[in-house]
């Protein structure tokens, strides 16, 4: 079990050393076992792509109890069954308007704006880590194919509802920000509304499906164009 | 019942003790920079620990009290004067409507909080009122304070006039140690490269705020260039490409893909976010055991002291 120091309060979980289905379920399974092992010790838990950051409050506990239930959990959680979470669909426009980036990455690709558009609402993600920015949800893994590195240029402002593409990853930019990933469609689907219940439509370990819809169902479901 | 702003200064922001438990949707915890200060406003003014203050960044605010209420500043020697006399700082004040408070640029160090009995009476936001100005979160509307802005308080009667004696006040230099918890990345830092960090002095670069304090001084090299993105705890120290060391803070964010060399223990990085741009700071590693038992004294040092009445 690799257990590494990480702060006077912390400790990192490492499962994994890449991103595959297979480490994101271990990496949820462990999150479940240590809330139930550390319960009222612990302070937050940040789930990634193949680790698990557990932060304590260190006058209630200190490292060495921690690492010990830590490792006590895991060990009696058996081989990771892969904890079905929920499928999200998150419909998307694509048209051209709102798709900065969709002719120049079907270029790279040797492929159609459609063929780009089919793969990337052809294929069911998985969310591996939420960070960067509220609400900002890491999904993956993107069809090879359609892979492209981030711009060389970040943009200065990338618009809420952006539907982007970076290496094999994909995410839907919950506010406007700067950002270098490659802009393929708008989502009219809120991903952080801190007046909303719950705040973000999706976390850590569910399933996401992108949906084509056409332009007048972007702005019926209240999708913005700016 | 309130203060208003009349001018913010530089960077004026409301904060709790931070929001915390919130990483999982991406939100960082903010909250005080320096947490010692922090403390000792509340406790001077015989405040709930987590009561809401002003965290003044540089100076340069003026206030204008629209209650009956006490007030306490801590942190950065920021000159404090009310209808222009002259008042110290780690002391509680009785103020009354109309009266003017300002707050000076500081002389030493540069973070200070300006608290009222009882706490400013905020609305949460994830639990907290910390303002993280990035996330548009907690304060009035998540952003730093603007002229104008009106901050609610209690009318408050009978509070002591405590203040905390000059020699147990810390002291804010040009200089400072940074004690680092080894962990995250290490073992991909050389020997060689980690005895360059612990034995050279770092000035604090002008890239300095809220989410970390960027360092200039000897390049460390990493045997990797970057890593899975993984959850970043605060005080940790990551080494981008260039070789020049990051002390992420209250505003980190909460995952990312730089190797780190280890944490900063809090207490230090308390005293590192009072430093300015050319400041100095020298690296010494502490273990966990030794971390550990750092908090647990400091807790209780702040804490257990009795508190002592300014005869009036």
């Amino acid at each position: 079990m690799d257990i590494h120091f990480a702060g006077e309060n912390a400790l990192i979980l490492y499962l994994g050393q890449e991103t595959s289905p297979e480490t994101a379920a271990r990496v949820q399974a462990a999150c479940l076992a240590i809330e139930a092992a550390l319960a009222g010790d612990l302070i937050d838990l940040v789930p990634s792509y193949a680790s698990v950051l557990v932060i304590y409050d260190p006058l209630r506990t200190d490292h060495m109890s921690v690492g010990h239930r830590m490792r006590e959990a895991l060990a009696s959680t058996g081989p990771a069954v892969d904890v079905q979470g929920r499928t999200v669909v998150l419909p998307v426009y694509y048209g051209a308007e709102v798709a900065a980036d969709l002719d120049a990455l079907a270029e790279r690709a040797s492929l159609s704006a459609q063929d780009v558009v089919d793969l990337h609402s052809g294929t069911e993600y998985r969310v591996y880590a939420i960070g960067f920015a509220p609400g900002f949800a890491y999904l993956g893994q993107v069809d090879e194919r359609i892979a492209a590195p981030r711009l060389a240029t970040p943009r200065q402002k990338v618009p809420r509802g952006a539907v982007a593409i970076a290496d094999r990853q994909t995410a839907v930019y919950p506010a406007v920000s700067p950002g270098g990933w490659n802009l393929i469609g708008r989502c009219p689907t809120r991903m952080f509304d801190p007046a909303a219940t719950p705040t973000m439509p999706v976390a850590v370990g569910d399933r996401v499906r992108f949906e084509a819809i056409s332009r007048d169902r972007f702005l019926a479901l209240g999708g913005d164009l700016t | 019942m309130s203060l208003e702003v009349i001018q913010p200064g530089v960077l004026s922001l409301l904060q709790d003790r931070g929001r915390f438990g919130q990483h999982r949707i991406g939100l960082t915890t903010g909250g005080p920079l320096d947490p010692e200060a922090f403390f000792w406003c509340n406790r001077l003014l015989e405040n709930d620990p987590a009561c809401t203050t002003v965290e003044v960044s540089f100076g340069g605010g003026h206030f204008r009290c629209l209650a009956d209420t006490f007030i306490c500043v801590t942190g950065a020697g920021m000159p404090l004067t009310i209808n222009g006399e002259e008042k110290p700082l780690w002391a509680v004040h009785r103020v009354t409507q109309g009266d003017e408070i300002r707050l000076d640029f500081a002389e030493q160090g540069c973070r200070s909080y300006l608290g009222v009995a009882d706490g400013f009476t905020i609305e949460p936001s994830f639990g907290s009122t910390s303002t993280v100005v990035r996330e548009k979160l907690g304060g009035l509307h998540g952003d730093k304070l603007q002229p104008g802005d009106v901050l609610p308080c209690a009318r408050a009667s009978g509070r002591k006039h405590y203040y905390l004696p000059p020699e147990r006040q810390p002291r804010y230099q040009a200089m400072t140690t940074v004690r680092v918890i080894p962990g995250y990345q290490q073992a991909h830092f050389s020997r060689i490269q980690q005895r360059r960090f612990f034995s050279h002095a770092y000035t604090v670069s002008d890239r300095c705020d809220r989410m970390g304090y960027r360092l200039e001084g000897p390049a460390i090299r990493c045997d990797i260039d970057g890593i899975l993105s993984e959850g970043i705890c605060f005080g940790a120290i990551q080494i981008p490409a260039d070789g020049q060391p990051i002390v992420l803070l209250n505003d980190r964010q909460t995952i990312g893909g730089y190797p780190k060399i280890g944490s900063a223990l809090s207490l230090d990085a308390a005293r590192l976010s009072q430093l300015r741009p050319g400041d100095t700071v020298h690296f010494a590693p502490i273990s966990p055991h030794g971390a550990h038992n750092a908090l647990h004294l400091a807790h209780s040092a702040t804490r257990r002291p009795p508190l002592l009445e300014q005869p009036n």
